[in-house]
């Protein structure tokens, strides 16, 4: 089975240069150590002491993994998983 | 450098002034490789605070999709500072995440939201460095105004 995962600009050092790659994973956890197999360093850019980093957003099929039961959320072939940094800042 | 309209550069005040005492942000999309930014997006501060912006996750999901259908890249991202100067803080530099874009940040403080001068800077973060860039506003773009070529006169204004 295959995922397509699109890769944000700051993290495609990691890939060579790709915008997306394929990948394998019943579920998002699955699917990160499978990328981290073929691109390592990926999975300490998008996880934090085994969660999903903060200010990391993940969506499978456009929804938000928040809200589809984070690292746990399920992947069939043929999803898409985009990852792309929160832009976010302020004065604090 | 920066060079950016002058409409964009009133728009992102104006954006600023009217979310004041809360910090406004936003996108201006450009073609790919171009660093000519184009079309300006104001985006909702999901976090709606006076020290803290986030765009809304399917906002942003929304945003980078519509970019990618025409072939654009965020050229610049703005935000505003409300009670402290238009210099990236800690948060700024720590989640700056577009290593391509011109990170423009204005100040809003000490009355700037009602009357007055409002700063308007421009920064490159990259690698964790900030490095602070001129910012040159133009009325129109033409061929040369987004190349760094010294020979262009800069008549158009400094702001």
């Amino acid at each position: 089975m295959a995922v397509e995962v699109r890769i944000p600009t700051i993290l495609r050092p990691y890939t060579g240069g790709e915008r997306a790659v394929d990948a394998d994973g019943t579920t998002l956890s699955a699917l990160i150590d499978d990328l981290e197999a073929n691109h390592e360093g990926l999975k300490e850019r998008l996880l934090d002491g085994g969660e999903l980093r903060r200010f990391v957003n993940v969506y499978v099929n456009d929804e938000d993994v928040r809200f589809t039961g984070g690292l746990e959320t399920a992947l069939s072939d043929g999803d898409t998983v985009v990852i792309l940094p929160a832009v976010a800042g302020g004065a604090a | 450098m920066l060079t950016i309209l002058r409409e964009h550069v009133e728009a992102i005040v104006a954006h600023a002034r009217r979310d004041h005492p809360d910090e406004a942000c936003g996108v201006i999309a450009g073609p790919i490789g171009s660093d000519r930014p184009e079309r300006l997006i104001p985006m909702l501060n999901a976090a709606m605070s006076p020290t803290f912006y986030e765009f809304d996750s399917g906002d942003l999901l929304r945003l980078y999709r519509d970019m990618d259908d025409r072939d654009e890249e965020p050229v610049v991202i703005y935000h505003s500072h409300t009670a402290t100067e238009a210099y990236p803080s800690r948060t700024d530099l720590n989640l700056a995440s577009e290593p391509g874009a011109h990170y423009v940040l204005v100040s809003t403080r000490d009355g700037a939201h009602e009357s007055g001068p409002v700063d308007f800077r421009s920064y490159r973060i990259t690698d964790g460095e900030i490095s602070e860039e001129e910012v040159r506003v133009v009325d129109r773009y033409t061929e040369e105004s987004t190349t760094a070529d010294p020979a262009v006169p800069e008549t158009e204004g400094d702001n």
